[in-house]
C-alpha cells in the first residue's frame, strides 16, 4: 500500500510539473498584463512616455476639476459606446438565436441535399470577420453596391441609401453582419441539441395529431433550452466585446463605437494609456459579472438536477 | 392544398437560406473576376474572367509577405498551443490532486476574456521584449486566444479514455512524459486535429493584436483591412476582393473538409463549459 500511495504523490507531483508551462504562458500572456492594465487605469500613463506616470487615483474614472466633472464616467462618447455595444448585443443575439433555431429545425428535418445545404451554413463561420466586413462593405456601397441596385430595381428606395456612413442605418448594418456571420455558429449548436433529443417524444405528439408549432413550443424548446442558454451565454459575451467588424465596417463612427473601439482609441489613437485602461478594466468587469452570474445560474441547474 | 403547399414552403426556406449563406462570398467572387469599369457592373452572373486583380493584388501590395506572416504566426501558436495544451490535458484529465477544479474555472474564466482588457499590459510586455511590429509579438499574445480552448477541450478528451491504458504502462516503470507521448498522443489524434485547426482559424483571423502591436509589418486581416489604392478615396475594391478570396478559400476547403470534427470540437467547447 506505501508504494500505492507514493505513486501517487510522484503522480502528483509530476502533474504539477506538466502543469507549469502552460500556467507560466497563462500568466505572463493573460494574467499578468490584466493586472498591468487595471493598474494603469489608476495612474496618468501615456502610450509616448512609457514607465512615467504617478498614481492618481480614479481620477481615470471620475475626478471633479474646476466645476466639471471629468474621466470616464463622466465621458459622454463613453456612455454612448456603452449604449451602442448593449444595444448591438441585445439585438444581434436575438436575431441570432432565432434565425439560428429555425436553421438548425431546417437542417435537422431529413431531406435530400441536407448535406450541402449544412455546408452552406456553414460558409459564412469560415470567412475571417475582416474578410466579411469588407464583403459587405461593398455590397452596401452607396454608388456602386449591389444591395442598392437591387432595392432599387424593387422599388423598394428611391435614391440609394449610405448604409454604414448615415447614422440612422449604420449600427443595423453592422448588426445585419454580424448575424449574417454568426448565425452558424448558433444554428450548429441548436442542431447538435436537437439530434440528441429522444424521437418518441416527437412520434408521441404526432400521434395525438398535436400542431407542429405547438409541438415546438411545448417539447422541443422546453428541451433544448439548457443548451441554447449556453450558446446564448456565449454569443452574448462575444458580441459585448466586438471590435474589428465595427472598425472595418463603419471605422468606428460616433454611431457605431463599441466599448473595445472606444478602449482601444484612447489607448492607442490619443495614446491615453491611463484613460484607455479605465474604459478596458470596465468592460472586463461587465463581462466577469456577467460570466460570474451565468456560471451561478447553470451550477444551480446542474445541482438540481444531481438532486433529482 | 396543404399537401402541395408545405413542401414547396420548405424548398423555399431551404432557399433562402442557401442564397442568404453563399451570396456574399459568391459576389465577392464575382467581383474579384472584374477590373476597370466591370467592377462597377452590378449584373448577378458571372460574364467576366479577368484575372488582373489577382496579379494586381501580389504587384501593387506586399500581399505575399502578409500570407507568409499570417501562417507563420498561425502555425506557431497552433504548435505551441497543443504542446502545452496535452501536457496539460494529462494533469488536468489524469491526475486527481487538490485545487484542479478552481484551475479549470480558471483556464475557462480567462477565454471570457475582452481582449481589450490586455491590450495596454500586453503593449507594455511587448514594448519590453523589444518584439512591437514583430511576428512574435503576435505568436504570443495570440496564446491568450487559443490556449484556454485547447486545454479546455484536450482535457475533456483525455478524461474520457479508459484508466487502464495508462496503468499498465505504469506497472511496466514507464515515465509520465513517455506514457503522454507513446500512449495518449496516438489516440488523440481526433481531439489534435479539431483543436489545430479552430485555434489556426482564429489565429489566422485574429485582428485586434495584429492591429496594435505590428501595425506596419503586417498579417492578412490587417492587409485587407487597409488596402489603399492610388488615391485615398478611390478603394481597390477589385485587388480587396481577390485577396479576400484567395486567403478564405482554403479556410473554406478546409472547414468543410473537417465539418463534422468541428461542429464536435464547438459543441465540446460550448456545451461542456
Amino acid at each position: 500500500m506505501a508504494s500505492q500511495s507514493d505513486l501517487t504523490r510522484a503522480r502528483v507531483r509530476s502533474a504539477w510539473l506538466f502543469l507549469t508551462p502552460m500556467l507560466f504562458v497563462l500568466a505572463l500572456v493573460a494574467g499578468w498584463p490584466l493586472l498591468r492594465t487595471i493598474w494603469f487605469g489608476f495612474t496618468d500613463a501615456k502610450l509616448s512616455a512609457p514607465g512615467l506616470y504617478k498614481f492618481v487615483g480614479l481620477s481615470n474614472y471620475l475626478t471633479y476639476v474646476d466645476g466639471r466633472w471629468l474621466g470616464l464616467l463622466a465621458n459622454k462618447i463613453w456612455w454612448l459606446s456603452v449604449w451602442n455595444t448593449v444595444w448591438f448585443s441585445i439585438v444581434s443575439v436575438i436575431l441570432e438565436t432565432v434565425l439560428g433555431t429555425i436553421v438548425a429545425l431546417v437542417l435537422n428535418a431529413n431531406f435530400k441535399g441536407r448535406a450541402i445545404v449544412r455546408a452552406a451554413v456553414l460558409i459564412p463561420w469560415a470567412i475571417p470577420t475582416i474578410v466579411s466586413a469588407k464583403m459587405w462593405l461593398w455590397m452596401l456601397n452607396d454608388q456602386f453596391g449591389i444591395l442598392n441596385h437591387i432595392l432599387m430595381n424593387l422599388h423598394i428606395i428611391s435614391s440609394p441609401i449610405a448604409w454604414t456612413a448615415n447614422s440612422s442605418t449604420a449600427m443595423w448594418a453592422v448588426i445585419m453582419v454580424d448575424v449574417w456571420k454568426t448565425t452558424p455558429f448558433m444554428a450548429l449548436l441548436i442542431l447538435a441539441a436537437l439530434q440528441m433529443m429522444p424521437s418518441d417524444c416527437y412520434e408521441a405528439a404526432k400521434v395525438d395529431g398535436i400542431h407542429p408549432v405547438k409541438v415546438f413550443f411545448r417539447v422541443t424548446l422546453p428541451l433544448i433550452r439548457p443548451a441554447l442558454m449556453v450558446a446564448v451565454v456565449f454569443r452574448a459575451l462575444d458580441a459585448l466585446r466586438i471590435f474589428d467588424l465595427i472598425y472595418v465596417l463603419t471605422s468606428g463612427s460616433r454611431d457605431t463605437i463599441s466599448m473595445s473601439g472606444f478602449a482601444r482609441l484612447q489607448l492607442i489613437d490619443f495614446a491615453k494609456t491611463g484613460l484607455g485602461s479605465a474604459a478596458s478594466t470596465s468592460l472586463f468587469l461587465v463581462i466577469a459579472i456577467i460570466t460570474i452570474l451565468a456560471m451561478t445560474i447553470g451550477k444551480v441547474r446542474v445541482s438540481e438536477d444531481a438532486a433529482k | 392544398m396543404t399537401r402541395i403547399l408545405k413542401p414547396i414552403g420548405f424548398w423555399l426556406l431551404v432557399a433562402v437560406i442557401v442564397v442568404y449563406a453563399v451570396f456574399p462570398f459568391y459576389y465577392a467572387v464575382l467581383t474579384s473576376m472584374r477590373s476597370g469599369q466591370a467592377l462597377f457592373d452590378p449584373s448577378l452572373l458571372p460574364n467576366s474572367f479577368d484575372f488582373s486583380n489577382y496579379v494586381g493584388v501580389f504587384q501593387q501590395q506586399p500581399f505575399a509577405l502578409n500570407i507568409l506572416n499570417s501562417i507563420i504566426v498561425a502555425v506557431t501558436v497552433v504548435v505551441i498551443s497543443l504542446f502545452l495544451g496535452v501536457t496539460a490535458a494529462y494533469a488536468l484529465g489524469r491526475v486527481h490532486f487538490a485545487g484542479r477544479g478552481l484551475l479549470l474555472i480558471t483556464i475557462l474564466a480567462v477565454s471570457m476574456f475582452p481582449q481589450v482588457a490586455v491590450l495596454s499590459g500586453m503593449y507594455e510586455v511587448i514594448r519590453l521584449l523589444g518584439l512591437y511590429n514583430t511576428m512574435p509579438a503576435l505568436m504570443l499574445s495570440n496564446l491568450i486566444l487559443t490556449l484556454p480552448f485547447t486545454v479546455w477541450v484536450l482535457t475533456t478528451f483525455m478524461k474520457e479514455l479508459p484508466r487502464e491504458l495508462e496503468e499498465a504502462a505504469f506497472v511496466d516503470g514507464a515515465s509520465p512524459w513517455t506514457v503522454v507521448r507513446r500512449v495518449f498522443l496516438p489516440l488523440m489524434w481526433p481531439a489534435l486535429v479539431t483543436t489545430g485547426l479552430l485555434a489556426f482559424i482564429a489565429a489566422w483571423n485574429e485582428f485586434l493584436f495584429a492591429l496594435t502591436f505590428s501595425p506596419d509589418n503586417r498579417t492578412v486581416p490587417v492587409a485587407i483591412s487597409s488596402m489603399t489604392g492610388a488615391s485615398q478615396q478611390e478603394l481597390p475594391w477589385g485587388n480587396i476582393m481577390a485577396g479576400s478570396v484567395i486567403v478564405t478559400l482554403p479556410l473554406i476547403v478546409l472547414v468543410l473538409i473537417f465539418q463534422r470534427k468541428i461542429v464536435a470540437g464547438l459543441t465540446a467547447g460550448a456545451v461542456k463549459g
